[in-house]
């Protein structure tokens, strides 16, 4: 039996993380030639400006306006392209049979995971500052100078939970189909938003099961409402550091959480 | 030689059904070894378990039972696919890239450096017959046959020791067929092992030291190629062509060979005997009748009928 290689030159040499890089560069490329994406953003920048007609009508509130639906916009469709493109960016792989040159190649399972996600963060933050800017540009043309800065902190926030959404998409993807993988990711994404009352609901309900089922649905889903900052935002607020230190720590953790379940998801799946 | 690839008992059980699942074995305790430097064909119908004891040994589904080792590493360690190949079968690939994107991308996966992976591209796409004038097309331009090319080039990307072609020709045309039959004879002579499943007993007929046939997930027969077509035993005969005589002149008197049959040819008579010891015999009674002898040749079993027999 051989153990050592016939032809020693053959042995090439590739890292951990420079396989990561190659395939999130891959994934950011597949986006960036996707031509939803770009038709996604334009919409957004569409609906910022039609904003600055509405802000018309609502004498002196014309930057406050742009603000609440500029950043609404920035987070549905951002949720929208997180939710997706992250199912199926694993589902089309296996699906199209790609996967099979890929994992011929010495790339390890929780490599393309990581690539796959890391990728689409990546587009996501392009898509993320290329609807940021539009909606400062808007806020600047109506005279609001001191929001248009304001406005970023909120803007990194919906970024975190986007990332979040990104992970969970991914984890659906890796076990389920494109369509079912969708759905529940938009629950979630829901639910999200909504966990905060869910666990002051479980506090006023007399039954002890409930209390457990919506606790567990509280600690289990992840409170994007850690993330929302839109209205005050629009009244000239910037979230404070410690809110932005504690939603970075916390959506950290939760992606970190997620991808490894992921990996051990995805690790164990027949590709027939 | 050295063993290259060592297959112990491997078995895949598939389960099917929504409710009440069902196991259906696609692979029966296959146990096959692989020597090195040689072009190793992998023959069985529709559903034998060929494909699956190839994505088996890629690590793209998991075995039931047994284990399987490549250039003596399990098939888990990932490290030691940077020593071989593969081009699935009717392969496919990232419809927005080009060819040399998706060369590119690969050679980049594998370590290889920017001026080493555009060598190897320019080389690999010109040695599968790519017109350069589709090097730079996006791939959801290119015809079966083009993607085939690509699939086989992509697997040579890190000059693998061993490489694993499923259906290597399919979606060729003629021409494109022989181009690639010589580059994996070409691949031989490199030394690089070629463990390649197919249909066409043609390809294998020209190609194969080895084979393995597989009937139903289990090993029908292995060994070399020659060796199995003339272990035919009551199929073996000769046969002796002869002009200049007719086939109706001979009848009667090949009548008291046992076996011979005769038939008319348009300048003389096919005979044929299923002992070699009576070959001299027919020469005699044709050189009796006139006749001359054209060539006498010894009728292998065929691929084909090896085949029918393993898997039928």
């Amino acid at each position: 039996m051989s153990t050592q290689p016939a032809n020693p030159e053959a042995v090439l040499q590739s890292t951990f993380f420079g396989r990561i890089l190659t395939i999130a560069r891959n994934t950011f490329r597949e986006a960036v030639r996707d031509r939803v994406l770009y038709n996604l953003v334009l919409f957004v920048l569409l609906i910022t400006a039609s904003a600055i007609f509405l802000g018309e009508l609502t004498a002196g509130q014309e930057a406050r306006t742009i603000v609440n639906l500029g950043l609404g916009a920035v987070l549905l469709f951002g949720a929208f392209i997180a939710i997706f493109v992250g199912v199926s960016l694993v589902s089309k792989e296996i699906e199209k049979r790609t996967v099979y040159a890929i994992f011929s190649k010495p790339i390890g399972r929780a490599e393309f995971i990581l690539g796959k996600y890391f990728g689409l963060c990546l587009t996501l933050l392009v898509n993320v500052l290329v609807m940021g800017v539009g909606v400062t540009l808007a806020i600047l043309y109506v005279g609001g100078r001191e929001l248009a800065l304001t406005i970023w902190g909120a803007i990194f926030l919906i970024y975190l939970e986007l990332a979040i959404l990104t992970a969970v998409a991914i984890l659906f993807s890796s076990f389920s189909s494109p369509a079912l993988s969708a759905l529940l990711s938009f629950f979630v994404f829901v639910i999200g938003h909504f966990s905060a009352s869910l666990n002051e609901l479980a506090k006023n309900l007399g039954s002890a099961a409930a209390v457990y089922f919506f606790r567990a649905i509280y600690y289990l889903l992840p409170n994007l409402s850690n993330f929302t900052f839109r209205t005050e935002t629009a009244h000239g607020l910037a979230p404070p550091a410690a809110m932005l230190a504690g939603a970075t720590a916390y959506a950290v953790v939760y992606v970190a959480i997620l991808l490894i379940v992921t990996i051990l998801v995805f690790s164990r799946r027949n590709f027939k | 030689m050295q063993t290259v690839v060592e297959i112990e008992n491997l078995t895949k059980d598939y389960e099917v059904g929504f409710w009440k699942k069902k196991k259906v074995r696609a692979l029966d305790s296959l146990t096959l070894d692989v020597a090195g430097g040689q072009i190793f064909g992998f023959l069985g119908g529709n559903g034998a378990g060929k494909t699956t004891t190839i994505k088996i040994l890629m690590s793209l589904i998991f075995a039931t039972e047994g284990r399987a080792r490549i250039l003596g590493e399990d098939i888990s360690n990932v490290a030691m696919r940077r020593r071989i190949g593969y081009c699935p079968e009717n392969p496919y690939f990232y419809d927005y890239l080009k060819a040399s994107e998706l060369m590119l991308y690969f050679g980049e996966l594998f370590g290889l450096d920017k001026a080493k992976s555009r060598q190897k591209c320019e080389e690999l796409l010109t040695k599968v017959g790519l017109a350069e004038k589709d090097w730079n097309k996006q791939l959801r331009k290119f015809s079966k046959g083009m993607l085939q090319r690509v699939g086989l080039a992509q697997a040579l990307i890190n000059d693998p020791e061993i490489v694993f072609l499923d259906e290597p020709m399919s979606g060729l045309d003629p021409i494109g067929r022989r181009e690639i039959r010589e580059l994996i004879a070409g691949l031989r002579e490199k030394g690089t092992t070629v463990f390649m499943s197919t249909h066409i007993l043609s390809d294998i007929e020209a190609l194969c030291d080895n084979v393995a046939i597989l009937r139903h997930g289990r090993l029908a027969a292995t060994g070399k190629l020659d060796e199995l077509l003339s272990d035919a035993g009551e199929t073996q005969s000769f046969e002796i062509n002869v002009k200049g005589v007719a086939a109706d002149a001979l009848r009667a008197d090949l009548a008291h060979i046992a076996g011979a049959t005769v038939a008319a040819k348009p300048s003389g008579a096919n005979i044929q005997v299923s002992d070699e010891r009576d070959v001299d015999r027919v020469l005699e009674i044709t050189r009796a009748h006139g006749g001359r002898l054209v060539n006498v040749q010894p009728v292998r079993q065929s691929l084909e009928e090896l085949f029918v027999r393993e898997t039928g």
